[in-house]
């Protein structure tokens, strides 16, 4: 018996289904699938809002607590207010919580080696980042506004007991809030930016935990070129543009303008998408 | 069918993959063959557009599977059954795989039912045994119904009945007209599955031909025969050139195949009770010939 080098043996012709056309919503379809079919997804979520809310109405009681001995000027200026409702040890955890979270939905799919099944899945890599992107974005947009808003409302809620809450609409109030609800979805980008690039779970976390919450301590401001670094840093821009007033600048003091700030916010996943985007193309999965 | 040209791919100064090239074709199970380390993973990613060739190049379908958008109804592929995300069950992971290419979920739910996970579908997958992570990695190469389908290492954990299923399967999707191609270390699952065989060793190829030529090409190879002639047996065999060694029940027959055993049994009017070419021919005919090229063969020999 020889079995053959012959080309295929008559086989039934099949039919087959017409190939769907590929569309990107699809893809973003994909990866929300993938991202709310992990428990730890709601949970996530869930915790950061309450912990940030809750670090907001607690440092509202704080002031609340305090006010009685404070001097009668700052009682009437209240200062205080917007700070208590954008608290740094609750947006700091936020942009940790973000950037992790949005280099997971990359760094987990390396680290298992379903990257490979998605690949091959969808050939179109950079279409899948833009995907994941879209998802994260979208998701984290919608947990920022929510975090903003629950801060700001749950901290003058607390404040307006002394008559010391600022009204949301107080420009540097909705400004505040809409900066702080950009934070998270910037950060969450970071995260994801970070994570097509570098691709290790581990190496992924500690750049972004530096570069996020270290690197912007190593700033001074009475230096003109340091504090011109600094005011790159994603979470400087953020608080000024959370600061209600700022002295004006002077020889040895050189705060960044709001209009800056709000171009770093939004300048930080555009500058890590695009290399990310054209990385993901070129090197082997 | 999958063509792979002068395929070479380099890992830093490691050459993975040399010069490579062969042709798998359609309406086959065809095996990749070759010691751990031979390039057998190299070759099935850059066929899938996952590692860029460092030279030559592999299409699929007279195209590189790269140029397609998306890729499950060109090529089902089951590279790493352990390459899932724990957390997800496995309705979650094929229905996320499924919609990135437009394909419903009603697909899910029949590849589920196809690989026999239909009770587990809402488990998470990090509890699947092996044997069920290459349930999952089949039906997940299954759902966009494609013409090309490879698998790499397929039948690692499955128990006796999913390896037998897995047979079947490969055997059934081959004579639907696809082009199945099936990488494994072992020869004696080749043996039973594949018709076909590409063999490589430290990436280069050695044997690209029917798995039964292949198979013949091992000078041990060995057919058990059992007659209530054996002296009539033992002469015509050894008149036509092979070496017989007559055990109390049996001959063992040297340098002739099963088919030229019987066709002289059947010319001298001889009665068999049993033919039965030894199983690991394969296993040897792949140890003589890769002599020399594995690189991790320490002392089996």
């Amino acid at each position: 018996m020889t079995t053959s080098l012959q080309p295929a043996p008559a086989v039934a012709a099949r039919t087959r289904a017409a190939v769907p056309p590929a569309r990107f919503a699809d893809l973003v379809a994909a990866e929300w699938i993938k991202l709310w079919s992990l428990r730890s997804t709601p949970w996530t979520l869930g915790l950061a809002t309450l912990f940030v809310v809750g670090a907001a109405a607690l440092a509202a009681k704080a002031d609340y607590d305090n006010f009685p001995f404070y001097e009668p000027e700052t009682q009437r200026e209240h200062m205080f207010s917007l700070g208590d409702a954008f608290p740094q040890e609750g947006y700091l955890t936020l942009m940790l919580v973000a950037a992790s979270l949005g280099a997971l939905t990359v760094v987990s799919e390396y680290g298992s080696g379903l990257i490979r099944a998605t690949t091959a899945a969808v050939p179109a890599r950079g279409a899948v980042v833009l995907a994941k992107a879209v998802v994260t974005a979208a998701v984290w947009a919608v947990t920022g506004i929510v975090i903003a808003c629950g801060s700001f409302a749950a901290s003058q809620a607390i404040l307006a007991g002394r008559d010391a809450a600022v009204s949301i609409s107080d420009p540097v109030a909705i400004r505040a809030v809409a900066a702080s609800a950009l934070l998270a979805p910037v950060c969450a980008l970071i995260g994801l930016g970070l994570g097509v690039l570098i691709r290790h779970t581990a190496t992924t976390m500690v750049t972004g935990v530096f570069l996020l919450i270290m690197l912007p301590t190593m700033f001074s401001s009475d230096k003109r070129w340091s504090a011109e670094l600094g005011h790159l840093m994603p979470g400087i821009a953020w608080n000024r543009l959370v600061t209600d007033w700022m002295p004006p600048p002077h020889p040895g003091y050189f705060p960044a303008t709001v209009t800056e700030s709000w171009l770093v916010l939004t300048l930080w996943p555009v500058a890590l998408l695009v290399p990310a985007l054209l990385s993901v193309r070129r090197r082997d999965v | 069918m999958i063509e792979v040209i002068g395929l070479t791919k380099r890992y830093g100064g490691k050459t993975a993959v040399d010069d490579l090239s062969f042709t798998v074709r359609p309406g086959h199970v065809t095996g990749f063959l070759g010691p751990n380390g031979a390039g057998k993973t190299t070759t099935l990613r850059v066929v899938l557009g996952l590692d860029a060739p460092t030279g030559g190049a592999a299409t699929v379908g007279g195209v590189p599977f790269r140029s397609h958008r998306r890729g499950l109804h060109h090529v089902g592929a089951l590279l790493d059954a352990q390459q899932v995300h724990g957390g997800r069950s496995a309705t979650a992971h094929l229905s996320a795989l499924a919609r990135s290419n437009g394909i419903g979920r009603r697909r899910v739910g029949e590849v589920l039912a196809e690989v026999g996970l239909t009770d587990a579908a809402h488990r998470r997958v990090g509890g699947f045994s092996l044997g069920m992570k290459q349930r999952l990695g089949i039906a997940a190469a299954l759902l966009g119904d494609p013409p090309v389908l490879m698998f790499d290492e397929p039948i690692n954990g499955m128990d006796p009945e999913g390896v037998r299923w897995v047979r079947h399967l490969f055997r059934r999707l081959a004579a639907e007209g696809r082009t199945v191609f099936l990488s494994s270390h072992l020869m004696t699952e080749m043996e039973h599955t594949a018709d076909q065989l590409v063999v490589i060793g430290q990436g280069r190829l050695i044997a690209a031909e029917p798995l039964r030529a292949f198979a013949d090409r091992g000078t041990r190879r060995r057919v058990t025969v059992r007659t209530p002639q054996p002296a009539v047996l033992a002469a015509a065999l050894t008149a036509a050139g092979a070496t017989v060694d007559a055990a109390p029940d049996h001959l063992a027959v040297r340098g002739l195949s099963a088919e030229r055993i019987g066709a002289l049994a059947f010319a001298n009017a001889v009665e068999l009770h049993e033919l039965t070419t030894r199983t690991t021919s394969l296993e040897e005919a792949f140890m003589e010939i890769t002599a020399g090229h594995a690189d991790h063969l320490a002392g089996s020999r």
